[in-house]
């Protein structure tokens, strides 16, 4: 071992040297590839003219494989990054670590108190926010107000699954291909699970009880993931357990879903220029089952600085500066205001110009309507709305959603799909210790 | 060709060749047209061949995107370091046990191929400390030493087999004239090998070219390859297909054209123990 | 001589490996820092109780054994036809060789996305074409799917090399041959097919190396699923590591992956011995 870190330090001594030059002020992002990081990237210039001395460097990245990065960069504090981005189900588990820094004094014009406080709360511990919201997003439902007509229905504002399930069997054209509802298919606690974990929630499901026992026995999971299997079977597109929200963004855009459930921030992409339907697209909210609970989720993509960074200040000022009040206006100017990061900030939605968007009013409603601490019908011991925020969750989510996209294509049935992914939560939280 | 063959058989075989021949390149056509339609024609449900408005958007956007000549300098110089410096330790290597063969000799030859059997992912949390340690993250180095270390169990049997076809006499001959060991292999083998090491090189250049669990575990910016480059393309949101074609087209181009215009020497390095 | 490189595997292989056997016995989550503790083989019983473990194992067999036979049927195939004279061969070598240089990642991607996808990809146009219902095809074959992908990478591979024997295969023997009176399918299987053995063995050899630890194709393409239908053991030991940041778990599944690489080689090398008079 010692011969080899000799050996290894003299090759090493020249990259460090290399790399010696280029690192006075650089500070390193890591984002997703979503729209909206994508732009401001572009927008970088304004933040690099007003900031001389400090370079930006991007590392944009597919969501589950940055997860990834990040992930086992700052658990084994491999100091690679000064910005990542990150979500609300990370940020708890990972500030209670004291992985991230606390950023409670990003300026005197920074104005902390104007982030919607249900996004707000997602982000702090103990008062303190340990990652500034750059979007913040709930779901709802987009349709195609044409096709709602040729269907002879009516969106109500907050349809119920029974609506939507009827308005999705009339709308559906399989010769025309077009498909009434297109939902999250793909595996994955970000992607299926995300979705039908926010149903479940509606149709009085849980994913524990109060003592962490798995949940997914009940007559309420079987009573979700039936009615999604047989929805998606009769009125949803060929391939649905590929689909995630990338996928049914483009057949939506490409005018082959009559209703779409998913994030409120598709809103803008079905609404752009790179949008077939532009012109027909209406807003409702994420439906329910009379049950008092609504199946919209609660998400805000974040930037937080991990503990440790060299370049803590550079950071700082970086998030303060994508986060801020004058970046939405710099989007506004750049792009129009329907295409400002959404959901972060009151005075966006108190703004005049901003209130003529289309979808501002029900983006901001449907974050308003849902409650991470109080997520589901009956009582349950963690905190999310499409999560559970508990550092197993990913794993065992994913495998559960393995189940559920199987189910979903036909390669086993809901009953078995069910069972399995009672079996394997049960397992991973036996191993794991709970109740703790 | 001793065999008489009539006009009409090699019509035929030349038709059912080019047919079977372009259908196996056609995804890799495919993927080049789509890079230069837009986004609305890459996913059209009426896809066609040629008959579209040829753009060069998508290239120009991917250029806007990323700096492309950095992650092509990246990926040349890890291809290229990692195989140069494999073929330094492997070329002594490989000659030993070509002419001074032990019994040893092939179940050491087995158990260096038998580590590339190991899954990556296994090993990935100690590499990533270790490299942590040695503050190898993000730097071409470390990427080309791992690099190496992948290939190497490759490159020593390729060049062993090759080296074995080297009949002994010469170098009894040499041994005769009183060459040492070092000057045996500098002005003995390496002439006649040279072929060999030439397309084991080829070989590995692509291999190394084409790692995709390393390059995108162990690298962020300084030192990102270009299967980085494909990673920031793949599934965004919003319509993606001709702008991933685009950044595909890129990546793949230069060991495509690097592959076509030596595939000949590529060939016979990888046959020439088999072959026989 | 052999020492430096010996060494160095040695290292390679020994340090990361110590430490994952190490690691394979102790309790140890990234998420959860503080918390490592001794373990016993808690770690290996997890994994291998796993359900998703035998399923897992299948598919790495299924799936080294379909690209296996595809690539060293079709690549015969393709190698006689391509012995066989015509016009424009170098051209048509060029065209078949092309798939070995494309990354994995970017042929998983454009094949998933460009070709399987049922409602916007190739497949799936051309079946409504014919008047067919488009196939899910990673949906509901996902394996074949996968080894589709994968053998349309190594194809290339097993042809050229399996080309290369043929070219060298003594044109004088198979006039012989023919003079005797021996029928177009008896000297295939008499004359040609030994002479191909050896050249197959090497196919065999390096690809199973690749195959057994594929995992970008189906990262891309899948995720392993839908269920378990297209998780391969280095698929399974990902999910361990990377989505569960188990490195206790994870690690255990990596010893577990070595062994059975081992008992996959120590056949592969009885094999290759017999063929290559190592």
């Amino acid at each position: 071992m010692k011969y080899f870190k000799k050996a290894a330090l003299a090759a090493a001594t020249g990259a460090i040297l290399a790399a010696g030059a280029a690192q006075a002020e650089t500070v390193t992002i890591a984002t997703v590839n979503n729209g909206d990081m994508v732009r401001m990237q572009k927008l970088t210039d304004d933040f690099t003219s007003k900031n001389p001395g400090i370079e930006l460097e991007w590392v944009t990245l597919e969501e589950n494989a940055l997860r990834q990065q990040v992930t086992t960069d700052i658990a084994t504090k491999g100091g690679q990054f000064d910005v990542m981005t990150i979500g609300t189900y990370e940020v708890p588990i990972w500030a209670q670590q004291g992985w991230l820094v606390p950023l409670d004094d990003l300026g005197a014009d920074y104005d902390i108190d104007d982030i919607l406080p249900a996004i707000r709360g997602g982000l702090s511990v103990d008062g303190s926010l340990y990652a500034a919201p750059f979007y913040g997003e709930s779901s709802m439902v987009m349709y195609r107000t044409d096709l709602m007509e040729a269907a002879g229905m009516e969106m109500p504002e907050a349809p119920t699954w029974d609506f939507i399930a009827d308005a999705a069997r009339a709308m559906t054209d399989k010769d025309n291909d077009i498909y009434g509802i297109c939902l999250r298919g793909k595996a994955g606690w970000g992607e299926n699970m995300a979705f039908l974990t926010a149903t479940a929630n509606s149709f009085g499901a849980r994913w524990f009880d109060e003592e962490w026992n798995a949940q997914f026995d009940s007559p309420q999971w079987a009573e979700t993931l039936n009615f999604y299997v047989d929805l998606m079977n009769e009125a949803g597109p060929p391939g649905a357990s590929n689909n995630g929200f990338n996928e049914n963004l483009t057949l939506f855009r490409n005018g082959q879903c009559g209703m779409w459930i998913d994030a409120t921030v598709a809103a803008s992409f079905v609404t752009n220029e790179e949008s077939t339907v532009a012109d027909s697209v209406g807003f409702a909210l994420a439906p329910d089952n009379g049950l008092g609970k609504r199946g919209n989720w609660l998400w805000a993509w974040s930037l937080a600085i991990p503990a440790g960074t060299q370049q803590e200040e550079a950071a700082k000022k970086f998030v303060a500066w994508a986060t801020s009040k004058d970046y939405l206006e710099l989007v506004a100017e750049n792009e129009g205001w329907a295409n400002v990061p959404p959901g972060t900030r009151t005075s966006l939605y108190e703004n005049p110009e901003y209130q003529k968007v289309p979808f501002a009013q029900m983006t901001l409603d449907s974050i308003n309507s849902a409650d991470p601490t109080n997520p589901t019908v009956d009582p349950v011991p963690y905190v999310g709305v499409q999560f559970v925020a508990i550092p197993e969750f990913q794993g065992m989510a994913t495998a559960v959603g393995q189940q559920f996209s199987a189910a979903l294509a036909g390669q086993t049935t809901v009953e078995s799909a069910l069972a399995n992914a009672q079996a394997l939560t049960q397992r991973t939280m036996d191993r794991a210790g709970y109740p703790k | 060709m001793a065999r008489q063959v009539t006009l009409n058989r090699r019509l035929i075989n030349t038709a059912v060749a080019w047919s079977l021949g372009l259908l196996i390149f056609f995804p890799i056509l495919w993927t080049i047209l789509t890079s230069f339609k837009t986004e609305a024609e890459a996913i059209s449900l009426q896809p066609s061949l040629f008959g579209f408005d040829w753009t060069l958007e998508n290239y120009q956007e991917v250029n806007a995107r990323s700096n492309y000549p950095r992650f092509f300098a990246n990926s040349v110089i890890i291809a290229v370091g990692s195989t140069l410096l494999g073929l330094c330790i492997a070329v002594p290597a490989a000659w030993a046990m070509a002419f001074v063969p032990s019994n040893r000799t092939r179940g050491i030859l087995m158990w260096m191929l038998s580590t590339k059997m190991l899954p990556p992912v296994g090993v990935l949390i100690p590499i990533y400390l270790i490299f942590r340690e040695f503050g190898l993250l993000d730097s071409r180095i470390g990427l080309v030493f791992v690099l190496m270390m992948v290939n190497l169990p490759i490159i020593i049997w390729m060049l062993f087999t090759y080296f074995r076809e080297i009949p002994g006499e010469i170098l009894e001959a040499a041994r005769m004239d009183g060459a040492n060991m070092k000057s045996e292999i500098l002005y003995v083998l390496t002439p006649m090998a040279v072929p060999g090491i030439a397309s084991t090189m080829l070989l590995c250049v692509i291999l190394a070219w084409n790692e995709a669990f390393w390059t995108l575990v162990l690298t962020t910016t300084q030192a990102a390859p270009l299967t980085q480059f494909i990673a920031s393309f793949s599934s965004p949101e919003g319509l993606f297909y001709a702008k991933l074609s685009a950044a595909s087209t890129m990546a793949i181009a230069p060991v495509l054209i690097l592959g076509w215009f030596s595939q000949k020497q590529l060939v016979r390095g990888l046959t020439f123990g088999a072959v026989k | 001589m052999m020492s430096p490189a010996v060494i160095l595997l040695l290292l390679w292989m020994i340090v990361p490996l110590a430490m994952t056997l190490y690691f394979s016995f102790l309790r140890y989550n990234l998420l959860m820092p503080g918390t490592e503790a001794f373990d016993g083989i808690q770690n290996y019983r997890y994994f291998l109780t796993d359900p998703a473990f035998l399923e897992a194992l299948g598919n790495t067999l299924m799936l080294v054994g379909g690209v296996l036979c595809i690539t060293v049927i079709g690549g015969t195939l393709l190698a006689l036809l391509l012995d066989q004279p015509m016009f424009g061969q170098g051209i048509v070598r060029l065209l078949f060789i092309a798939p070995f240089f494309v990354m994995p990642t970017v042929s998983a991607l454009v094949w998933k996305n460009m070709f399987m996808n049922p409602t916007n990809g190739l497949f799936a146009f051309v079946a409504k074409v014919f008047g067919g219902t488009p196939i899910d095809w990673l949906g509901h074959y996902p394996l074949p799917s996968i080894i589709l992908i994968v053998a349309w990478q190594w194809l290339p591979f097993a042809t050229l090399i399996l080309l290369t024997a043929l070219q060298s295969l003594d044109s004088e023997q198979i006039e012989a041959a023919e003079m005797d009176g021996a029928n177009a399918f008896s000297r295939f299987f008499h004359i040609v097919v030994p002479h191909l053995a050896r050249a197959a063995t090497v196919v065999i050899l390096i690809q199973t190396i690749f195959l057994l630890s594929i995992f970008a194709e189906i990262l891309v393409t899948t995720n392993g699923g839908p269920g378990n239908a297209s998780t391969n053991i280095p698929f399974l030991v990902y999910a361990q590591s990377l989505l569960q940041f188990d490195v206790g778990v994870g690690s255990a599944g990596g010893i577990v992956a070595v062994v059975l690489a081992n008992i996959v080689a120590i056949f592969l090398m009885r094999m290759v011995g017999k063929n290559l008079d190592l």
